[in-house]
């Protein structure tokens, strides 16, 4: 079973996201990066499977250099092999193009399965796994808690509002992570150590075929004209009393003739 | 160019979600402001009985693709059906609603149609120009203002945040044959959550629970019970296995915007903020006058929330 994982990086989720100087990106200093915690299910997910079926687990990532780190991670935690995509000109790069670069470069990548995040936890996009599967022509199974693979099949428990599907596709797929899937592993210090040697290549655009002019900052489909942060609440009317009772007749006086909501 | 609007409604059962009305009120105003007719899709089994309701909410033309292959959300079929839909309305616009189905198939048709899409927004605004979206990033820590080149343009609106409009229109049904290639994903089983639960996304009051609790979520499932509400959770109360996984709230959980969002025993972490800070009135009940929930809340209680929600659930009842 050979399993390729999407991964990116993104700001930590601690960190206060600020508007830059020209309205339409974020402030990046001094913010840290990690990889997206819904890659992070899809690595350990990977693993796992590799442990039950054997075969390799690729992970895969557009980004700058600064990327390495994420994929030095994946291989710490046991990953195989990792490829970089890294070009200024794809800098930027919409949802639709960064599909379109990720799938070029699966073309030298033998898979059986592919893993992505459900979203990035920056633009909370959902949008690159299902991409990826329409370019490379293969069934997407999308939020998935559990999956399980046999006979050339994957079957997998998907969520979906107030129920849980069990969805079947035959390989090859591509999957999208849910909270509740695994809970991954730390790199230990042996495997960080190993994940030195292991290989992380890096190809640009042309290497893997990709025209710059569908990709990057001018191509983008969706563009930003702003960015702004969200309205700021005024200082919360906090509710007075001596005694649950007048804390809580106190609230509902206001749900009730105030806020009309109770 | 085509001015017309594509709406994709989504329905369970012969039951229309609530986000598909959303969806036709919304396309209905833009619509209007394009001077274009309404379209709206239905996809399913045995659904041509119900799609004239969509006429209610402004629909001009209701396309219906029916078939008992149909029953299933599965991306494949839905994708197809919506593309040769949107092949035979050309619209500027298509709008679908953004629940776990119709991001799903948001995705992957922006990908078959090589149009740009905007997921997840709270608004659509019609400027002279252009139209443009507003989508929150980092789970809404960052609002953005975006415009899509090309046509058609995707949006996948957020369920729960825009309001349905009923008109004195009554839609045309056209039923519509379309070939679908059989789906490469097939559902096999769907396991219904017990009793009927309100979806945390679809749920208009919100009563969530975190550390504070211990555990011990029986005060705020009455509260949420007697506000008709849904109960959430922190990541915290998730990690613990007080909750299930579906029901956390933040920033790499469920993003919500309930009218009314009320957290206990919830510290205030910016993962969790992130989340649920686009509900209209937040409330907050804490034990600790410092915590940083209460920097982010309409209305703040000081106290224990064992002592004092079972007093908000006795007020309630009262009304
Ligand atoms: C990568 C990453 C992603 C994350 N994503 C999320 C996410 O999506 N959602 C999320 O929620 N968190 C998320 N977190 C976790 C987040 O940082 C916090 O750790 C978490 O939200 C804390 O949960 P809490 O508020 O329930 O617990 P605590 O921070 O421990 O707060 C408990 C609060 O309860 C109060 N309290 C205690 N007893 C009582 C009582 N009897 N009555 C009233 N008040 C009481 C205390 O004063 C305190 O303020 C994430 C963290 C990381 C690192
Ligand atoms: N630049 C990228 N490189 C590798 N994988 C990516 C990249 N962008 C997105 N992905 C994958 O697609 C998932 C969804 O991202 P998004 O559509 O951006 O919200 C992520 O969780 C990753 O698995």
């Amino acid at each position: 079973m050979n399993v390729v994982v999407l991964v990116k990086q993104v700001p930590d989720t601690e960190a206060l996201i600020q508007v830059a100087e020209d309205g339409k990106s974020i402030n990046t200093d001094g913010i840290k990066w990690i990889m997206n915690p819904y890659d992070e299910l899809a690595v350990e997910e990977a693993l796992q499977i590799k442990e039950a079926h054997g075969g390799s687990v690729t992970v895969l990532s557009m980004g700058l250099k600064n990327s390495e780190k994420i994929l030095r991670t994946a291989l710490a935690m046991g990953a195989d092999k990792a490829l970089l995509v890294d070009d200024p000109l794809a800098f930027a790069s919409d949802s639709l193009a960064t599909a379109k670069i990720l799938s070029a470069a699966l073309k030298e990548i033998p898979f059986d399965l592919i893993i992505a995040g459900q979203r990035g936890v920056d633009e909370d996009n959902y949008q690159v796994g299902a991409a990826v599967a329409e370019y490379l022509g293969i069934p997407q199974i999308s939020l998935v808690v559990k999956e399980e693979i046999s006979d050339g099949k994957i079957r997998c428990h998907r969520t979906v509002e107030g129920a849980v599907e069990i969805i079947e596709a035959s390989l090859p797929a591509l999957i999208t992570t849910q909270r509740g899937l695994n809970e991954p592993r730390y790199a230990t210090l042996p495997g960080i150590m190993k994940a030195k040697k292991k290989p992380l290549e890096t190809r640009n655009l042309a290497d893997i075929g990709v025209e710059p002019a569908s990709v990057g900052m001018d191509n983008r489909r969706v563009k930003i004209v702003s960015l702004t942060l969200p309205p700021q609440r005024e200082a919360a009317v906090m509710i007075q009393g001596e005694t649950p009772t007048e804390l809580g007749a106190g609230l509902v006086k206001i749900l009730h003739e105030e806020i009309k909501i109770v | 160019m085509t001015q017309s609007v594509l709406v994709i409604t989504e329905q369970q059962n012969k039951v229309f979600r609530k986000v598909s009305f959303e969806v036709v009120s919304e396309g209905r105003r833009i619509a209007d402001s394009l001077n274009g007719e309404l379209v709206a899709l239905v996809i399913g089994a045995d659904v041509e009985s119900i799609a004239k309701d969509l006429g209610q909410y402004g629909a001009d033309k209701i396309l219906v693709a029916d078939d008992s292959a149909l029953y299933d959300y599965t991306t494949d079929a839905f994708t197809d059906i919506s593309a040769a839909a949107a092949a035979q309305t050309d619209p500027a616009l298509i709008i679908i609603g953004a629940s776990s189905q119709g991001k799903d198939l948001a995705a992957r048709l922006a990908a078959r149609l090589d149009a740009g899409l905007a997921m997840d927004c709270l608004a659509i605004k019609d400027t002279d120009e252009k139209l443009i979206f507003t989508r929150p990033l980092y789970g809404g820590k960052i609002m953005a203002q975006v415009e899509i080149e090309g046509t058609p343009q995707i949006a996948a609106v957020r369920p729960n945040v825009l309001s349905t409009t009923k008109t004195a229109g009554s839609g045309i049904v056209e039923k519509i044959d379309i070939n679908f290639e059989k789906s490469r994903t097939s559902v096999v089983e769907k396991l219904i959550e017990e009793g009927d639960k309100i979806e945390l996304t679809e749920a208009d009051v919100i009563v969530s629970g975190g550390h504070g609790t211990n555990g011990d979520f029986e005060a705020i499932e009455e509260l949420a019970s007697v506000l008709n509400g849904a109960v959430g959770a922190s990541r915290f109360a998730v990690d613990e296995g007080w909750r299930s996984h579906n029901d956390q709230v933040g920033q790499t959980g469920k993003i919500v915007s309930p009218s009314l969002y009320i957290a206990c025993g919830i510290s205030g972490a910016i993962q969790h903020v992130a989340g649920m800070s686009t509900s209209k009135t937040i409330v907050a009940i804490n034990k600790d006058p410092e915590a940083p929930i209460f920097q982010k809340a309409d209305i703040g209680i000081v106290g224990d929330l064992f002592e004092v929600i079972p007093k908000i659930t006795e007020e309630i009842k009262k009304l």
